[in-house]
C-alpha cells in the first residue's frame, strides 16, 4: 500500500459543512439527514412531507449545478464506469440502501454520531463490501 | 414555507460539503476504497469532520423540547439488527465500490452534466421504489 492524492484539509472542511447541514436539519426540522431515505420516502409522501424532501434534493442539485457553472476548474469529477456499470451500480445502491434503511449519510454520518448499533453494523458492512469490490475490480479482474 | 427553505438551504450546504470534500468525485471515492493499492485516505477525514460536528449538534439540540420548525424530533425507531440491514448494506457497498457514487453525491454530481450519472440515479431511484413496493406487499 502507498498513500497518494491525500487532501486532508479540504476533506475535513467538507466534512464540517456536511455536519453543519445535518445539525441544521436536526435542530430546525428534527430530521435525520439520510439522503437515501429522503429520496426513497418522497414516493408515497404528500403535502408538506413531500415538499421538504423535494426542497432538500433540489438544494443538492443546485449545489452541483452552481459549482460546475461558477467554478468549472475546481470541481473534480472523474468516473470510470460506463453506462452498463452505472446502471448496475445504481440499482445495487438503490436496492441496498432501501433494504438497509440508510446510506453513507443516514447510517454513516448521522447514525455513528448517535452511536446507533444498527448504523455501526451497516457502516462496517458497506465499507467492507466497498473495500472488497474495489479490490476485486482493480486487482483481480 | 420555513420548512421548505430550511430543507433547500440544508441541501445546498450538504451538497457544498460533498463537493469541497470530493465525496462527489468517483475517482476520489474509489481511491479511498483501494486500501491494498494506491490508497487515498482523505475521505476518512470527511467522515471525521461530519461526525465530530453532528455528534455535538445532535446532543445540543436534544436539550430543547422540540425542533424550531417542527413539533418533535423524528428519531429512527428501529433498534434491532436484521438480515435486511446487513445484506442491504453489503449490496450498497458493492454498488458504491463499482461506480464510486452513493446517493447524496449521485444527486449532486448529476448537476455536473454527465449522462452516466443520470443513468445511475435513474437506476438507483427505480430500485429504491421497487424494493419498497415488494416489501410492502410481503408484509401485507
Amino acid at each position: 500500500m502507498t498513500i497518494v492524492n491525500f487532501t486532508p484539509i479540504s476533506a475535513l472542511a467538507g466534512g464540517v459543512l456536511i455536519g453543519l447541514a445535518a445539525t441544521a436539519m436536526w435542530w430546525l426540522m428534527g430530521r435525520i439527514t439520510g439522503v437515501s431515505g429522503i429520496i426513497g420516502y418522497a414516493f408515497g409522501a404528500r403535502g408538506a412531507e413531500l415538499a421538504w424532501r423535494i426542497a432538500f434534493v433540489a438544494g443538492l442539485l443546485v449545489a452541483g449545478v452552481s459549482a460546475i457553472v461558477a467554478f468549472p476548474a475546481s470541481v473534480h469529477f472523474i468516473m470510470d464506469a460506463g453506462y452498463l456499470g452505472a446502471v448496475g451500480a445504481g440499482a445495487l445502491v438503490g436496492a441496498g440502501t432501501a433494504l438497509a434503511g440508510g446510506c453513507t449519510s443516514g447510517h454513516g454520518v448521522c447514525g455513528i454520531s448517535r452511536l446507533s448499533g444498527r448504523s455501526l453494523v451497516a457502516t462496517a458492512s458497506f465499507m467492507a463490501a466497498g473495500f472488497l469490490t474495489v479490490f476485486v475490480v482493480r486487482h483481480l479482474l | 414555507m420555513k420548512q421548505i427553505l430550511t430543507a433547500f438551504g440544508c441541501g445546498l450546504l450538504f451538497g457544498a460539503g460533498l463537493i469541497v470534500s470530493q465525496m462527489s468525485n468517483p475517482e476520489k471515492v474509489i481511491g479511498f476504497l483501494d486500501i491494498t493499492g494506491q490508497w487515498d485516505p482523505s475521505l476518512a477525514f470527511v467522515m471525521a469532520g461530519a461526525v465530530l460536528v453532528f455528534s455535538i449538534g445532535y446532543r445540543l439540540a436534544l436539550r430543547r423540547s422540540a425542533p424550531l420548525f417542527a413539533s418533535g424530533f423524528s428519531t429512527p425507531a428501529k433498534r434491532e439488527l436484521d438480515k435486511a440491514l446487513i445484506s442491504g448494506s453489503l449490496l450498497f457497498g458493492a454498488g458504491w465500490g463499482l461506480a464510486g457514487l452513493c446517493p447524496g453525491p449521485a444527486v449532486v454530481s448529476s448537476g455536473f452534466g454527465e449522462p452516466r450519472v443520470w443513468a445511475f440515479v435513474a437506476a438507483m431511484v427505480s430500485a429504491m421504489v421497487l424494493v419498497r413496493l415488494v416489501r410492502q406487499r410481503a408484509t401485507r
